[in-house]
Parts: C-alpha cells; structure tokens; sequence
C-alpha cells in the first residue's frame, strides 16, 4: 500500500474510538412513517450495539427498513420510539465524524470530481491545503487521479461511485455509512468495487456499516452479518464472519464463507415460505 | 446539403410570396411583395432604427428590473414559510390576469411616456421569471440535501452550493419565456398609447394604409424577439455547462 497522509493517521485511528467499544448503541428503536390509516410500521423495535473498528453488514429484503436504519444512525431520521446513542451520547442529528455512501453517487453535476471529493472540506471549512492533499491521495488510491478535473458525467458508474467513496472518506470520518453502495452497478463492477473496499478498509480500520440486498456482498466485506426480517424490519440473524483477511477473491470459495451464506439463506427463504 | 434545406425552404417561400402577389395583382395595401416591403425598409431606415431602439430598451430595461425584482422575491419564498404562503397565492392569483388587458389602466395612471412601457413589461416578465426560479430550488433531489444534511452544512452553504446551482437551468427557461414576453408587452403598450416605438409605427402606418411599412416593423421586431432569445441561450450555455 502506498503511504499517505493516512498512513500518519493509522495510529490516530486507536484514538477514534478503542476497539471493541460501542460507537452506536439502539436500545428498542422502531420507526412508522405516516399516520391515521396510512401508517406503516417500517423497522423495530430493535436493539442493536455496533463496535468501533468493527465492519457490520446488514442484509434483508427490499422494503425490511434496513435503509431506514441506517438513516436513523445517520440522524437523518428521528426514532419514533427508543433510544440512540453515538459514542455514548444520544444521538440528535447528522454527525461531520459519520461518513456516508450512498446507492446513487449523489456527485454534483455541475462540479469536477476534485471539487467533489473536496466538498465535506469547503462545507465544514476544513484547512484546504491538507485537504486537497488527503483528496488528490484518495484519487490516487481508487484509480482517479487522472480524472480529478473531469465533470462526474464523463466518467463511469463504477468510477462515480468510487468518488463518492473518496468524498465520504476526505474528512477522515470515525464511522462509515453505506447505503447499497453498489446497488446501481454492473455485477463486475460490483465485485472489483467490493473487493477494493475491503482493501481500503483493511487500511483504514474505520467502523463500517453497510447495508446491502446481497449475502455475497455482505459476507465477504464484514466481520459481523446482520440479517434482517421483512417489514417491519427485525434482526432475525446476527454472527460473527470469522473468516481471515485480507479477503480476496478466493475467499468466496471458503467453505466457511459458504456456511455462513446458507444460514443468511436459509432465514431469508425460510422467511419468504411462511 | 442538409444545413441549406432550411434557407432554401425560406427563399422559396419568399419567390411564391413575390410571385403570387404579382400574377393576381394584389395592391400594395393589403399585401404589399417583399421586394416592396425591402423598398420601404430602405427608405424608412432612419425612422425604423429609431423606433426600434425605444421598443429595443423599453424591453431590456423592463426585463432587467422584472428579474431583479422576483430573484430575491423567489428566495423569500421558496425560503420563508409565512411568505410563501401569504404572498405565493396572491402572486399565483394575479399571474392569471391577461397582463395587457391592464396596458389601458397603466397608461391611465402613469401617462404616456417610456416609464408606463416599461412597468407593463416588468408585469409580463416577472411571473415567468418567478414562478420558475421558485420550482427551481425546489427541485432539489432529496439525495443531495440528504448529503448536506449528513455533513451538517449551514443552510446558507446549502443554499450556494446546492441550491443555486441546480435552481440555474431553471432561471434560464423563465428567462427565456420572459424574454418573449417582454417583446410583446412592449409592442402591446405602444399600441394603446405612444409617440414612438415600432408599436407605434405599426399602428400609425396600418392607420395610414402604408401596410409595406407595417411590415418591415413586423419584420425588425421579429428579428429583435429571435436576437433577444438567442442572447438569453447563449448566456445558458456559458453558465449551465453541465446536463441536468
């Protein structure tokens, strides 16, 4: 790996958050959008404690409020009822140390991809220079250098993507949201992305929390797999993916990669059946 | 080839024009024939640049003010919950109303000079305008607030970043309908009463069945509408180079 500004960083990453603490804590969260008869019920009530340092991916079908839930620890949305906390303390709005992904790129169209990446910095007005040097390292580290002056629309979806990665991850975020991050892309792109951010974690070590409709996905980037049932959204599964890393493409041929893909099935199409 | 089938259509247009008006003798006065009609412009040069200029700055200014005046009236209410809905379905309401059939009452009230011209332009222009600029900063994707949002940015870093950017194209289309507008609220008000303008020369000349003038009137004012609004487009194409 190439060293960089974060290299100087791997050892402020203990100081975000000792690992093995709770940085996100749900005690009896549920959450209803609407009203009167229109009510729906969409997740919980669920408990839930994530570790810092620790890579959880969720899973479930469309519609179980896994998206909802990642919106809520975002504090994009409030819990209808129960508590959240981030790293102790209750949770009441967005957060600059939370880094989202989100299944759309959300680049801005009218913008190059530098000025992009560089938005988290100009928005929270962050000292430029060091922020333009951590941005231009990030391109560099997904393969983007050369496009930094391009508008998002003449590169690739899995090259936007890969920018909206390096703009989540500029202001060195504690924690890393990701909403289906590969959800829009081609089933190639989708793996050579997956892989490449298993490898960007491996470096980096930041809480992650991804959320995905896809078990192969999900497996291979975490070291904790949450299943979640159909609405309203309830932890159905929860273990430990205790296979070694770095995780490459052999992984996915682990027989215990294979063992923990079946339990996640097995709920999941148990579930569909009753 | 194809790029000069359009000229060529026109020119066609233009003989059968020359040419039906002299094999069934059509007078001058009804339908005068282009040669006619270039004959006149040459020799009414100096009258016609004059009353294009006042129609010309009657329109500018008049969209000018109007565009100055709903910018900031569209951020108070696409920003202000009480405006929006105290001043939206007034303005709404009145955006119904026929602009010019209020061209007699405006003259009424501020006499017959430039200023009344420009204030019935300021009318036809601003709604566009407005009501555009307004949709505009509405049309933000959720995606993109939720971004904002997720990093805590000030609403006043929303507002430059996000929403004037994507509100641009928007402010372009009212432009260029206002733009139109303008040209026929000028021309309209110098129909009902003025000294000068190309308004005023159609109405005189018509008047005075000088119709091969009323047309090269007809003409230049085209002419200053299709200029008007390619001057609005290329300033969108400088500003708005992204695709939305």
């Amino acid at each position: 790996m190439k060293s960089g500004p974060l290299a100087a960083r791997s050892s402020a990453a203990e100081q975000h958050g000792q690992r093995g603490t709770p940085i996100i804590e749900l005690a009896g969260v549920s959450k209803t959008f609407g009203s009167g008869e229109q009510t729906t019920h969409a997740l919980g009530p669920l408990d839930l404690t994530i570790e810092a340092g620790s890579f959880v991916s969720i899973v479930g079908p469309s519609g179980c409020g896994k998206s909802t839930l990642l919106r809520l620890i975002a504090g994009l949305e409030t819990p209808t009822q129960g508590q959240l906390r981030r790293s102790g303390a209750a949770l009441d709005g967005p957060s600059r140390e939370v880094g989202i992904v989100f299944q759309d790129h959300v680049l801005f169209p009218w913008a190059s991809i530098l000025d992009n990446v560089m938005l988290p910095a100009d928005v929270m007005g962050l000292p430029r220079q060091a922020a333009l040097q951590r941005a231009q390292w990030l391109l560099e580290l997904t393969g983007l250098k050369d496009f930094a002056g391009h508008r998002p629309d003449m590169l690739s979806g899995g090259m936007k993507q890969r920018a909206a990665f390096c703009r989540a991850l500029l202001a060195d975020p504690t924690m890393l949201l990701l909403d289906e991050p590969f959800a829009a892309l081609d089933a190639l792109t989708r793996e050579e992305l997956s892989l490449e951010l298993s490898r960007l974690w491996q470096e980096l070590r930041r809480t992650a929390l991804l959320i995905t409709h896809s078990i192969d996905e999900a497996v291979l980037l975490g070291d904790r797999l949450i299943v979640m049932s159909r609405r309203p959204g309830r932890i159905g599964l929860d273990i430990p993916i205790d296979l070694p890393r770095p995780r490459d493409v052999n992984t996915e041929n682990h027989p215990r990669f294979l063992q923990i893909k079946r339990a996640a099935r097995d709920l999941l199409f148990a579930r569909d059946k009753s | 080839m194809t790029r000069a089938t359009t000229p060529l259509l026109y020119l066609l247009l233009l003989i059968a024009w020359e040419g039906s008006v002299r094999a069934f003798k059509i007078p001058g006065w009804m339908l005068p024939a282009p040669s006619a009609i270039a004959a006149t412009a040459v020799d009414w040069a100096p009258d016609l640049l004059h009353h294009s200029l006042v129609t010309l700055s009657e329109t500018v200014v008049g969209f000018l003010v109007a565009l100055a005046i709903s910018l900031p009236l569209a951020i108070l209410i696409a920003f202000t919950v009480t405006l929006r809905r105290l001043i939206y379905p007034i303005l709404l309401g009145l955006q119904s109303v026929p602009k010019v059939a209020l061209a007699p009452l405006v003259i009424l009230w501020l006499g017959i000079g430039v200023l009344p011209k420009i204030v019935i332009v300021i009318l036809v222009c601003f709604f566009p305008i407005l009501v555009n600029v307004v949709a505009g900063f509405e049309s933000v994707p959720r995606a993109m607030l939720d971004l904002m949002h997720s990093m805590k940015a000030p609403e006043a870093a929303i507002f430059r970043r996000l929403r004037i950017p994507i509100a641009l194209p928007h402010l372009f289309t009212g432009c260029k309908i206002a733009i139109t507008f303008a040209v026929i609220g000028a021309v309209i008000s110098e129909f009902v009463a003025a000294q000068d303008g190309l308004g005023y020369l159609i109405m005189i000349s018509t008047a005075q069945s000088q119709t091969p003038l009323a047309f090269a009137a007809i003409i230049v004012l085209t002419l200053i509408s299709i200029v008007l609004f390619y001057a609005v487009e290329f300033l969108e194409r400088r500003f708005v180079t992204w695709t939305p």
